[in-house]
């Protein structure tokens, strides 16, 4: 008896293991695997369809940020990635919480109306961008609307205008890093403030915030690797139309979520506001709008990481040859899939990827260990 | 029927105002692909057809049925095998927890979240190597693959409702892994795979990434074809809707009639992309 319960809790251990083993290879090959080796074909110089590994280190990176590479076509990417990803966020993040609390006033029809917010999340990228490339074409689609109520057209060039506000000068990657650097450590550091436990680490932020602020005293943009060229960059108009287009597939996911997290929220504690004297609006401002902050940022994290690897949207859109919208993810495919450029291909992969772990490993590791806790 | 109250008068207004908005590049789809060829003029686009016209489904239908039927191919087999993978590991992950497995689990998860980008050449170079490049068989191994960590973490969460405790009398009563899997937590698992085949199924459906590199223009998915129509200069744009209205179907379909769990599958922390 005792040596069977011995047998059993023995295979016990085992079989949950060997179940879940041909999973485990297939992630640990295709994704850690796979990224290690574009990882190594960006360090490589293969261009062209024959492979070829001669190791050239961080060139192609460097080429990327502060070389000639299609003409900075990276550093463009760069740009029109961030101020799309703020604006995607921002009416995402405004519409559905906009609508969640419209819905959340005990409506009729709140079935209906939440099917019809949340129906674009169910169609393909793909058919999002067909469709919006027609209503965007610029003598038609939306721009006639106002004909309709006999108005004039508007004339709106949309995805195609080829202009560019805001601009200012690509001053290399490093006064970037090193700046971005000092914001984080800066908020590190308020952060740490405002916990009396933790105030004696503030230090450590506050010297890496002073180091930055001496590097960029001392000259340190002057002499970090900059493009050869002062090059203009800005904001793209045309990247309004992309957000419109992926804010009407993605807004009812933020609604969807704003509206769990308000049904949430118990009665009684907005009705012990009222009781207190506090009105419609303060008791959204003081009450149920800091309870639904954690869902903001869940909402932040998967909208934000789709945006930074957005890709099938504008490709249907706008092609894959227009600079005013144009995506890191786009530049990956071109360079790899149209010429042939392996290396450069893999590093800007690689440069995607790390933008997304940037945003996903602490998320993960939070809501792990959260859990863990409970 | 009950007046509405004053007072959600502003509310409803602005609730239609966004329906109208969301509603609207329907409309434009069905009206334009419901339009004959002279009658697709850029002037006229909001204008209702002047009579019922499916020459443009027709004509998008006979261009689009190949990949409809590739996309079929690919998608049916691949939803079932990864939701049945998902559903064995969520079981392991979450009643037979071994050392290591805590940590196994978001390692596991961060394949979800990776831009497909950075695995791309790596997986063009292996599906050439074992002979799948441009097959149909290969892009779904593609989709299973990558579909493990979505279909394991919601079956994780939705076992780890199941009380602990009938594993136990299973187990108490004799029944060993496999035993407790297939009588006790699969006969309970339906809500599970409905919320799961759902996810796979429209994520797999409306895939482009993927196939687009990965195929061949025989093994092509709808959704690369609805591209290439749309990308051809010559193609009319009453095909051009009547093939967005067409690829977009199977997974409005899916949605409209089982959107609760749909809506599930989305909260339960999924993510399209």
């Amino acid at each position: 008896m005792a040596r069977s319960r011995a047998a059993r809790s023995r295979i016990e251990r085992i079989v949950p293991i060997l179940m879940i083993t041909p999973s485990v290879i297939a992630i640990a090959v295709f994704v850690y695997g796979f990224i290690g080796w574009t990882v190594y074909v960006s360090m490589t110089n293969w261009r062209g369809l024959a492979p070829s590994f001669q190791f050239v280190g961080l060139e192609t990176y460097n080429q990327l940020f502060v070389g000639i590479f299609d003409l900075g076509r990276f550093r463009t990417d760069l740009v029109n990635n961030v101020f799309f990803t703020i604006l995607f966020l921002g009416t995402c993040i405004v519409v559905g919480l906009l609508l969640a609390i419209l819905l959340d006033q005990g409506i009729r029809g709140e079935g209906i109306f939440r099917t019809i917010y949340l129906f674009p999340m169910a169609l393909s990228f793909v058919v999002t961008g067909v469709v919006w490339r027609w209503l965007f074409a610029p003598s038609s689609g939306i721009n006639i609307l106002p004909t309709l109520i006999g108005l004039e057209p508007l004339n709106f060039q949309w995805y195609i205008d080829n202009t560019k506000i805001l601009t200012f000068y690509w001053p290399g990657l490093a006064p970037i890093l090193v700046g971005l650097g000092m914001i984080v450590a800066l908020g590190i550091g308020i952060s740490l403030w405002s916990n009396q436990a933790r105030r004696k680490y503030v230090p450590i932020p506050a010297l890496a915030f002073l180091a930055g602020l001496i590097w960029f005293l001392a000259g340190g943009p002057q002499n970090s690797p900059n493009v050869p060229i002062p090059e203009e960059h800005g904001f793209h108009p045309a990247l309004i139309a992309v957000v419109i287009a992926a804010s009407w597939q993605l807004s009812g996911y933020t609604m969807a979520m704003y509206l769990a997290g308000l049904r949430g929220i118990p009665e009684e504690l907005r009705e012990a506001a009222r009781v207190d004297g506090a009105s419609e609006w303060q008791v959204y401002r003081h009450v149920v709008l800091p309870l639904l902050r954690p869902i903001t940022l869940s909402a932040m994290i998967v909208l934000g990481h789709i945006s930074l690897k957005i890709f099938d949207l504008v490709f249907t859109m706008a092609g894959d040859a227009n600079m005013p919208t144009d995506m890191p993810g786009i530049y990956m495919f071109r360079s790899t899939f149209v010429g042939s450029e392996f290396a450069r291909g893999a590093a800007i992969a690689v440069v995607m990827l790390i933008m997304v772990a940037v945003v996903i490993v602490p998320y993960l590791v939070y809501s792990t260990r959260r859990e863990a806790e409970l | 029927m009950t007046a509405v109250k004053r007072s959600k008068v502003p509310i409803y207004a602005v609730l239609i105002f966004f329906a109208v908005i969301y509603l609207m590049p329907v409309y434009v789809m069905l009206v334009t692909g419901l339009k004959s060829f002279d009658e697709v003029t850029l002037p006229r686009m909001w204008h209702l057809p002047q009579g019922l016209h499916f020459d443009g489904f027709a004509e998008a239908f006979q261009h689009l049925w190949p990949n409809l039927r590739n996309s079929l191919l690919l998608t049916i087999p691949a939803t079932i095998i990864s939701s049945m993978l998902g559903s064995l590991n969520g079981y392991v992950l979450s009643k037979w927890k071994f050392p290591g497995s805590d940590i196994l689990f978001p390692l596991m998860l961060f394949g979800m979240f990776i831009p497909y980008q950075s695995i791309l050449i790596p997986l063009v170079q292996f599906m050439q190597g074992v002979g799948l490049y441009g097959s149909i068989a290969g892009l779904a191994l593609v989709h299973i693959v990558y579909g493990i960590p979505i279909t394991t973490l919601i079956f994780r969460n939705y076992y780890a409702e199941i009380p602990t405790e009938m594993v136990e009398a299973a187990r108490v009563d004799g029944a060993n892994i496999m035993g407790i899997y297939w009588h006790v937590l699969f006969p309970l698992s339906l809500p599970g795979f409905v919320v799961v085949v759902i996810w796979q199924f429209t994520n797999i459906w409306n895939e482009f990434l993927f196939g687009v590199t990965l195929t061949s223009p025989d093994s092509q998915p709808i959704t690369v074809a609805l591209q290439n129509l749309a990308g051809s200069q010559i193609v009319e744009w009453n095909v051009q809707m009547a093939g967005a209205l067409l690829t977009a179907l199977p997974t409005l379909l899916v949605y409209i009639f089982l959107g609760r769990y749909f809506i599930r599958g989305l909260l339960a922390g999924s993510v399209k992309g």
